[in-house]
């Protein structure tokens, strides 16, 4: 039935940016390598139209089609969980360059404590700070180890930024591109944080400041500050994605075969070896085995989760044995903030996708938690991304929301209201975890992927510190009216909150505690490596990509590594 | 969100159906006379009772809505949603109501890209749309629920109501009070609501925000190749818009 296709030596399952690194990295080694990708190509020149709110913002023209595959939800164990049928709490990718071709582009590092929250949080807290329900972990590498990874994805994006962050791990070179441009509302944001003893500092960029080529030669583009990137593609390649940076660079070599429309549904095996993937083309049906000596997962966490799940790689993770690794440790974001509104006129609609200031006095352990119920906070900034019609309708407290009064608050404030927003940290909980699902399937047939998941009291009470603090913040930019983000209650699927789920297939130190090592090698089968912000054994309180890049780096290297020497890298 | 509209208080509009016709007050900002959008002069037309049109390369026909009292119900719904005021045109003005018949016979209406599999259980608020509806049918039924709960209240077809009248039964629909099949009243008012402020502010290749009069209320310049030039001034810029179809 399914054609089997010449071997080769590494095939990766989707290509946005850890598939497009993974290729990058291995065809320059010489390696020949194939990248299956579900969706289809894309790239700039398929951006001319992009300044479309209705098209790419609300009706997701980027984004994952959900008659093919989606996932089911539930809160909590008891519940029955049923499909996410519309996009909503997140907006999965799909296509060549996946989520991070709509991605905004901020490219954090994540805290040295994040690597080591476990041993951190216990020497300075004691033990069981959070209790025994909390699946707190270290990392399976340090930020000294990951260092070198860091400055090689800022590398290859031209990252724009300073180095005015004192909480920083260090850094072995600056930011390849100078910061992004300061706006009226950044330095309202700026003054506002120094007066209240605090330390802004420019978010780094993927909307690069100046013309700059990378270390591959490839070229991105100066940002026009359109207001565009958030849900949209960059009609000017001036936002780094895999499209314009890794995916051209493999392409280059002679050795990268990348095929569309090609959705892989199964990984083979043979005793304790990876033989290669099983994929459907798309368009004709047709079903095909492609054999390599190595597979690497590089879809999005769920996909990479559920791969592993429907081949049969692993043991699940039960949640009342507390056995079994994979489809631990999901956690999420908690987006804790404060609305200001103003008298003052701001060009609101104008900006970038990572244009802004923030400030991590309250993320990590930078600040004493002793006196608080809970651990770790979040990067609380002030952003400018442009703001859109269709989507920013901002009123007043107890403003109706339609109706005449609706229409002119939310035309006055338009322009006269901004969010201070932070992105909280996630902890893993033993009852926040990925399965499959046993009543729903996807367009081949296959199970989809469960999600249970809540909100937990660390959330609860993380939430309501930081957006205190926002509040503060905002009071002293002078705000009129402000409006703290309401207390969190249980996590809810419908409204937009973040892009940022991670878990499920964590690398770990030992094979009890994840999935894969600190090469992102599975410790069952040593010829297939999986990498997604599912490696993450907690969520931070930045956005993922800056440490998802340098995972995928590492991951990389470990691909090359082991098609020299083979066994176990760890 | 607060549940109560308010609306009901506000006797905005004192009649309806000639009010939101009427081009005087709104035509102030924009004009509404001369958008085209085939690049021929085209003139609007009023038919004096809620909907006006062009008299050529007009988008403004129908392509899901069969008949006209239904189509009527629809634009004096989503008029007190987004009612003309003086800060420029309402959502009959701005060919809403074209906008969302334009968008139920697509992709949009059928929930294509979105999945419709069974089983269909009830779930949870925080589980999000469970239903077996698509938006299509959900408006359908919608609509004709509109034109029942005014009859049995007012004796009277909702597009002969008046305005107060008509706030009250959007405002029931708004709280979940009216018994539909399939979905929630709740939902089908946030969809509604939704749908009038993407038609008011989309660009106008959709068929709504007429002359990007939407965008110019609102100060949003549309679609703009640039603001690296003017993005560290500290003074707010009012920037003439510009729609995809000018590129």
């Amino acid at each position: 039935m399914a054609t089997t296709l010449p071997s080769v030596d590494v095939v990766t399952v989707g290509v946005g940016w850890t598939g497009g690194i993974v290729a990058a990295e291995c065809s320059k080694a010489g390696l020949k390598v194939v990248g299956l990708e579900r969706g289809q190509k894309r790239g700039t020149e398929d951006f001319l139209s992009i300044h479309d709110e209705y098209r790419y913002a609300i009706r997701y023209d980027l984004m994952q089609n959900l008659s093919k595959e989606t996932v089911t939800f539930r809160n909590n164990r008891k519940m029955q969980a049923l499909p996410m049928r519309q996009l909503g709490s997140f907006l999965l990718g799909e296509g060549l360059g996946g989520a991070g071709t709509h991605w905004n582009g901020m490219t954090f590092r994540f805290l040295p404590y994040d690597f080591q929250i476990k041993t951190m949080t216990d020497e300075r807290y004691g033990a069981n700070k959070l209790g025994p329900d909390y699946l707190l972990q270290d990392w399976a590498l340090n930020y000294d180890q990951l260092e070198p990874y860091f400055d090689k994805f800022e590398k290859t994006l031209g990252i724009s930024g300073d180095d005015k962050n004192p909480f920083a791990g260090k850094r072995s070179s600056a930011y390849p591109t100078p910061p992004m441009k300061m706006t009226p509302m950044l330095q309202q944001f700026e003054k506002a944080t120094k007066n209240l003893k605090l330390s802004p500092y420019m978010v780094p960029s993927a909307n690069i400041s100046e013309v700059y080529k990378n270390p591959d030669g490839e070229t991105i583009n100066a940002c026009q500050y359109c207001g565009f990137c958030e849900r949209f593609g960059c009609e000017y390649g001036a936002k780094s994605s895999a499209e314009i940076t890794v995916v051209p660079t493999a392409l280059k070599t002679g050795n990268f075969d990348l095929r569309f429309n090609s959705n892989v549904v199964e990984i083979l095996k043979q005793g304790n070896k990876a033989t290669g993937v099983r994929y459907i083309d798309t368009v004709s049906g047709e079903e095909f085995i492609q054999p390599a000596n190595i597979v690497v997962l590089t879809s999005y966490v769920f996909n990479n989760a559920k791969l592993l799940m429907v081949s049969n790689i692993g043991q699940p993770y039960d949640p009342t044995t507390g056995k079994g690794t994979l489809g631990r440790n999901y956690c999420y974001q908690i987006l804790p903030g404060a609305s200001g509104f103003f008298d003052e006129q701001y060009n609101t609609f104008m900006g970038a996708g990572s244009l802004g200031m923030s400030i991590d006095d309250y993320n990590g352990d930078n600040f004493d938690h002793s006196e608080l119920d809970f651990i770790h906070g979040g990067n609380i900034a002030l952003t400018q991304t442009g703001t859109r019609p269709i989507s920013s309708n901002p009123t007043p407290p107890d403003t109706p929301t339609w109706g005449p009064e609706f229409k002119k608050q939310s035309i006055h404030y338009y322009t006269r209201s901004f969010g201070i927003g932070a992105q909280g940290a996630s902890m893993p909980h033993k009852e926040n975890y990925l399965s499959l699902d046993s009543n729903y399937k996807d367009a081949y047939g296959l199970p989809l992927i469960q999600l249970t998941y809540n909100f937990t009291d660390q959330d609860r009470a993380l939430h309501k510190f930081i957006s205190a603090r926002a509040a503060d913040i905002m009071k002293e930019m002078g705000a009129k009216t402000i409006v703290p983000n309401a207390e969190i209650t249980d996590y809810n699927i419908v409204p937009y909150q973040t892009t940022h789920n991670t878990g499920g297939t964590v690398m770990s130190s030992t094979p009890d505690k994840g999935v894969v090592n600190n090469y992102l090698q599975h410790w069952d089968i040593e010829n297939l490596f999986a990498i997604s912000a599912g490696s993450f054994a907690h969520n931070s309180g930045y956005n993922p990509t800056g440490t998802l890049g340098a995972l995928a780096y590492r991951c990389a290297e470990g691909v090359v590594k082991y098609s020299k020497s083979g066994g176990a890298l760890v | 969100m607060s549940a109560d509209n308010n609306v009901s208080r506000r006797d905005f509009l004192k009649t309806t159906g000639i009010a939101a016709g009427t081009l005087v007050g709104g035509g102030l900002i924009g004009g509404l006379v001369g958008y085209n959008i085939n690049g021929k002069g085209t003139a609007t037309i009023e038919h004096g009772n809620g909907t006006t049109s062009e008299a050529a390369g007009s988008p403004k026909a129908k392509m899901f809505f069969m008949n006209e009292r239904d189509f009527k119900i629809l634009s004096n719904a989503t008029e007190r949603i987004f009612p003309k005021d003086d800060l420029g045109p309402g959502a009959i003005d701005l060919d809403v109501p074209y906008f969302i018949d334009h968008q139920l016979a697509g992709q949009y209406g059928s929930n294509s890209k979105e999945y419709m599999q069974g089983p269909f259980g009830e779930g949870s608020p925080t589980q999000g749309y469970q239903s077996r509806l698509t938006r299509a049918e959900i408006f359908k039924q919608g609509i004709a629920k509109m034109e029942t709960e005014a009859q049995s209240r007012f004796k009277k077809s909702f597009n002969d109501l008046e305005g107060k009248q008509m706030d009250e039964i959007l405002t029931a629909f708004q709280k979940g009070d009216i018994q539909m099949s399939g979905v929630t009243s709740a939902f089908f008012f946030a969809l509604l609501r939704a749908a009038t402020l993407e038609g008011a502010y989309s660009d106008p290749l959709y068929g709504g925000n007429r002359n990007m009069e939407g965008w110019r209320m609102k100060g949003f310049p549309g679609h703009q190749m640039a603001y690296i030039t003017m993005i560290e001034d500290p003074k707010f810029q009012k920037i003439e818009p510009n729609q995809l179809g000018n590129h």
